[in-house]
């Protein structure tokens, strides 16, 4: 167990980290005027933000193949082998060299990439992938089933425990014959999919972190520590349809935000992500900026175990109390997508956007309640808010002003990170805290916290209705069944206010204006292969 | 001769003591460096090892000592915060630029400050002394950053001499680079100007009233051949250890104004450094200003007895 | 006929001001410094909002009258800590004299070399940002500086002749040290305590700008640049205000003990 929450914590860790890219993110007048233009006398807010188009008219103009690009990081990779446990921003660099056997796509379904075609079998117990013919690697070799057996073995090695395919992995059967690859599993599991997105490596390479080879659109050129990242388009990639267009990308890393944004208001830069309100205000002549989601939850975290917010009438009345759509408009110029449950809305399948009504603004209801409760005159809370991110640290001030309303007391108590990670994460003291959680795409990976005898519920959050629609959800084999469970495991946390859930933040990321494509994913993924030059007409 | 060397043992024994006070001050303080390396729930056995491999389980003397011989050698290990990066690299990349700050700014306060200190005292309680009285008083009361923060307003934003942010490195456009610090230097340089100032009119002045210059006076010498072919040459000596003390002051200055402009110098890696703990980085840049400081004021100390033996004694 | 000492006039003027503002402010703003309206975020300074409001609608002018608290208020407990313990160490040097006095001035000579702001900066990397602990830096910081003025007085004072008397009535040096010469370092004193003051302003603006210092929702004026910066284009005022303030109140100090001196140097 032990292991699995320290991969958690180091993808929270990295996903948090990129998220202080939000430094400062005091909502703007001029950005969220640029959409709504109510404002003209703001009209003068610099060049950028007129360009502040949304994510569609970024995918105009006729695609044309060649050019380099230069993207530009804020941290640089943990290891350029797929199988190391690393990091969001780590994952979504190799993103562009590695596939699994599956791969997302932007609205988060799984479509098969190395294998044409899976089959799962109705217990969930057998996983059977058919190999795509004629697919090679970087190196020119053709992947075959045993590579693919390789990988998975592989990984479910270096993973151990904190993966859930290498506990229920019995065996793994390469049939070079028909060309497929069986998963035997121990236990039926229909979300296993997702973990299926492990890169396939071949087999005979020795040093995948220092000559690193996969099946994906880019191939590998050269690796600086510190300084940079050089991939190249693969021209045997298999899909010739989705071929890149580019001839080269080159991923630099810089030292912190303020000199990523320097270095893109210099020029030097191509595509920039995380970029805040203010920096899409003070935008360059030259770029454009495309909106898409962080891809996390963010969220005022209430510890239910003890004090008043044990009381679920407690915890409903702060949903009332707490005006999300104005922390949306100051932090984020309007462009953070609401939700009102623990999980991201782009997963369509699973996410029950009803929770977003369930409550509203109503500083008046929240009185009522808390009266219910016994808290008329209010009570103390803490806020507990990790003080380098300046994001949740605004959130916080935000609703801490939003609770002076309905009497309630509320105090923001600034720690170090580590000290975050220790009490409140690791520690479950607390009583509550402004955070962001990201996860997989698969939906367990989100809810599973909100169990009772779960590690990572740091809430002491518990409902024996959610216990077993979680589990009855979880090993559900059929796809609407299980969406079904998890939808109603979404609504008891709404319902039973589990948490005052925020918003899904908004990623504004400043790209070139010739440059078209940009996608977002709701993973890990800076996708080079679809970003074209516009032809000049 | 003897004084010198006196002086030169004095620096070394003030920089051991300096280095060992910060090197235990950053070894007390509470957090692990392994443990914040890894995460918090790392297993016992990965953070014990690391530890070794840190070289954290030696007693605080031995990782001293270790750390000294490192230092010595421009070795202060890797940072904490950028993973596979030297603190050596990371100095050695922002110390160019915060050395160019500082001497754009140091030449900028000569330049203005010793004409306009001169003036001033030339003209005592006239107009142009009043005058300059009165802007010293009111510039010395700017905090630097505020004043950074008005130089970018005016220039930066609204009549656009130069685009906040976009900081050129001097080694891909030293005059772009030195058209962007002029900003900064003249930032942290105003305050300074004024210290200057007021210092030299008041040497002058004091300077003024010794018998020499009463004598000169007598000789039918007029006010400006006393006070250029006598007094500044003597009003300049208290003046010269002022100056040191003011390099001091351009290096703080500059950690602070170096945020404001977006400069990517020694001060905004202290600063990023001490927001993320990452205390090797802290240690170093500590060690760096306050090697600095210290080398500074030996180098004036044997200037100063240079210009006036009479200390020789007292040393 | 008595000539008037303008600058003691003019700096008791403007501090007097400043501080009457932030007095006023802990009893009374013209609105709630921490009511956020979204209606009227970044506003330009108007009739309602004398200087304007910043990103959350908040009423510059209410916060500057509880920053200026904020600050003038770690000013005071800064400097309160270094006169108290620069006293302490500077009275036992001073009287005593000996191979602890060169020792202890020694230090305190490199430390005064430095620049308070380095210092302050490893001060707070070891303690961690918030508001005591700023107040607990700098004022640790503050103690060289009077511990050199008070020693030196003590070294002119206790050898006088009214030291000698109260000696041979039989007062123990406590007593000597505390009660007889003590009082007579209040002039010396105030006039340090005006010019550390001025420091200690300066000095918590600028942690606090670096993100160091006072943390929110809790405002100081150097936070309020800190936050100001942001919106520079969007909202000149926010930073200009606050830094004024914090102009004037510097001056007015400078300006004060430039009088005090002025007036001990005319007797």
């Amino acid at each position: 167990m032990k292991k699995k929450a320290l991969k958690k914590l180091l993808s929270l860790v990295i996903v948090l980290t990129v998220a202080v890219a939000l430094c400062a993110c005091g909502g703007d007048k001029s950005t969220d005027e640029a959409a709504g233009a109510e404002g003209a006398e703001e009209s003068a807010g610099e060049a950028g933000q007129a360009d502040a188009a949304d994510n569609n008219s970024s995918q105009a103009g006729e695609p044309t193949t060649g050019g380099s690009v230069t993207v530009g990081m804020t941290q640089d990779l943990v290891s350029l082998d797929p199988h190391v446990i690393s990091d969001a921003g780590t994952r979504s660099v190799v993103f562009n060299l590695y596939e699994g056997l599956v791969k997302p796509t932007t609205d988060g379904e799984l479509v098969p990439a190395v294998a044409s075609d899976y089959e799962i079998s109705s217990d969930a117990k057998v996983y059977t992938f058919t190999l795509r013919d004629g697919i090679t690697f970087h190196d020119g070799s053709e992947v075959t089933v045993e590579d693919v057996k390789y990988s998975i073995e592989r990984y479910a090695e270096i993973y151990g425990e904190s993966s859930a395919l290498s506990i229920i992995l019995e065996e793994v059967v390469a049939d070079s014959e028909n060309n497929t690859v069986e998963l035997h599993l121990t236990e039926g599991n229909s979300e296993l999919l997702p973990e299926l997105t492990l890169a396939i490596i071949p087999a005979s390479n020795e040093d995948p972190a220092g000559n690193p080879i996969g099946t994906g659109p880019f191939q590998y050129v050269s690796y600086t520590p510190g300084q940079n990242l050089v991939i190249s388009r693969y021209d045997g990639y298999w899909n010739a349809e989705r071929k890149a267009y580019l001839d080269e990308v080159t991923f630099k890393f810089l030292a912190d935000v303020e000199t990523a944004y320097m270095e893109l208001q210099a020029g030097t830069l191509d595509i920039l992500d995380y970029l805040t309100t203010d920096q899409v205000a003070t935008l360059a002549d030259g770029y454009y900026v495309a909106e898409g989601s962080m891809n996390m939850v963010q969220a005022l975290f209430l510890n239910s175990g003890s004090g008043p917010l044990a009381d679920a009438r407690v915890r409903q009345a702060l949903n009332y109390a707490v005006d999300t759509q104005s922390i949306n408009d100051f932090l984020f110029g309007g462009k953070s997508k609401k939700i009102g449950t623990h999980m991201l809305t782009s997963m369509a399948q699973y996410y029950n956007a009803d929770t977003e009504n369930v409550y509203s603004y109503d500083p008046q209801r929240a009185m009522e309640l808390l009266a219910d409760a016994g808290y008329a005159d209010g009570f103390d809370l803490t806020i507990t808010v990790p003080s380098s991110y300046s994001q949740h640290v605004s959130t916080a001030e935000i609703i801490v002003e939003n609770l002076r309303a309905v009497n309630i007391n509320a105090q923001i108590e600034l720690v170090e990170w580590n000290t975050w990670l220790t009490e409140v994460y690791m520690g479950g003291e607390f009583e509550s805290t402004v955070i962001a959680f990201d996860g997989t795409l698969a939906p367990s990976d989100w809810l599973e916290r909100f169990c009772s005898d779960s590690a990572e519920n740091f809430m002491h959050y518990s409902n024996e209705e959610f216990d077993a629609l979680y589990e009855k959800a979880y090993s559900a084999v059929d796809q609407e069944e299980k969406s079904q469970y998890y939808k109603e495991a979404e609504m008891i946390l709404a319902e039973d206010a589990a948490n005052v859930y925020i918003q899904e933040p908004a990623d504004f990321v400043g790209i070139r204006d010739e440059l078209a494509g940009y996608s977002f994913y709701p993973a890990a993924a800076y996708d080079m292969s679809v970003i074209y030059y516009k032809s000049a007409e | 001769m003897k004084y010198v060397l006196k002086k030169v043992i004095t620096l070394i024994i003030t920089l051991l003591c300096i280095s060992a006070i910060t090197f235990g001050a950053f070894s007390v303080i509470p957090g692990d460096a392994a443990v914040s390396k890894l995460g918090v729930n790392a297993s016992p056995q990965q953070v014990e090892e690391l530890r070794e491999e840190m070289g954290l389980n030696d007693p605080i003397p031995v990782r001293y000592l270790s750390w000294l011989s490192g230092a010595v050698r421009g070795d202060f290990g890797d940072s904490y915060q950028y993973d596979n990066t030297t603190v050596a690299s990371l100095l050695a990349d922002r110390l160019p630029v915060t050395a160019l700050l500082a001497a754009m700014s140091f030449l900028m306060i000569l330049a203005l400050s010793l004409p306009l200190g001169i003036l001033s005292a030339r003209f005592s309680g006239k107009w142009p002394d009043i005058g300059i009285n009165l802007a010293t008083q009111v510039v010395m009361a700017i905090p630097s950053f505020f004043l950074g923060i008005i130089l970018t307003y005016v220039f930066g934003l609204v009549l656009h001499w130069f685009q906040p942010g976009q900081f050129v490195q001097p080694w891909e456009d030293l005059g772009a680079c030195l058209g962007y610090l002029a900003f900064p230097a003249a930032a942290v340089a105003l305050p300074k100007i004024a210290m200057v100032v007021k210092f030299l009119r008041g040497s002058v002045l004091a300077e003024m009233q010794k018998d020499y210059v009463r004598t000169a006076y007598s000789r039918g010498n007029t006010k400006g051949m006393v006070l250029y072919r006598h007094v500044l040459r003597n009003a300049f000596i208290p003046v010269i250890t002022f100056l040191a003390l003011v390099i001091a002051e351009i290096l703080a200055g500059s950690i602070i104004v170096e945020q404001v402009f977006s400069v990517p110098g020694v001060g905004r890696l202290l600063i990023t450094a001490i927001l993320n703990r990452d205390y090797p980085v802290v240690q170093a840049v500590v060690m760096y200003v306050t090697a600095l400081v210290v080398v500074i004021n030996f180098l004036v100390d044997l200037l100063y007895q240079a210009v006036d033996p009479r200390i020789k004694t007292s040393g | 006929m008595k000539r008037w000492n303008y600058s003691l006039l003019a700096g008791c003027i403007l501090s007097g001001a400043v501080l009457a503002l932030a007095l006023v402010g802990q009893f009374w703003t013209p609105y709630d410094p921490t009511a956020m309206d979204a209606s009227v975020r970044n506003a330009a300074p108007s009739l309602a909002h004398l200087c304007g409001t910043d990103n959350f609608g908040r009423d510059i002018f209410s916060r500057i009258m509880n920053g200026a608290f904020t600050t003038c208020f770690v000013a005071i407990c800064t400097v309160l800590i270094g006169a108290v313990g620069g006293t302490l160490v500077g009275a036992v040097t001073g009287y005593f004299g000996g191979p602890l006095d060169n020792v202890v001035m020694r230090v305190n000579d490199v430390l005064l070399s430095f620049p308070s702001v380095l210092l302050a900066l490893v001060l707070v990397s070891l303690m961690g940002p918030g508001t005591a602990n700023i107040i607990a830096a700098l004022g640790i910081l503050f103690i060289p500086s009077f511990a050199r003025i008070v020693r030196g007085e003590y070294l002119r004072l206790k050898n006088q002749d009214f030291v000698w008397s109260a000696r041979i009535m039989g007062a123990g040096n406590l007593r000597i040290m505390f009660v007889h010469i003590l009082p007579n370092l209040f002039v010396s004193m105030l006039t340090t305590a005006a010019v550390g003051f001025n420091n200690a302003v300066l000095a918590e603006a600028s942690m606090s700008y670096l993100g160091l210092g006072v943390q929110p929702p809790e405002t100081s004026l150097g936070r309020m640049l800190y936050e100001a910066q942001t919106y520079l284009f969007n909202a000149p005022w926010y930073a200009i205000f606050p830094g004024v303030t914090i102009i004037i109140i510097v001056l007015g100090f400078s300006l004060i003990s430039e009088g005090l001196r002025e007036r001990e140097s005319r007797g």
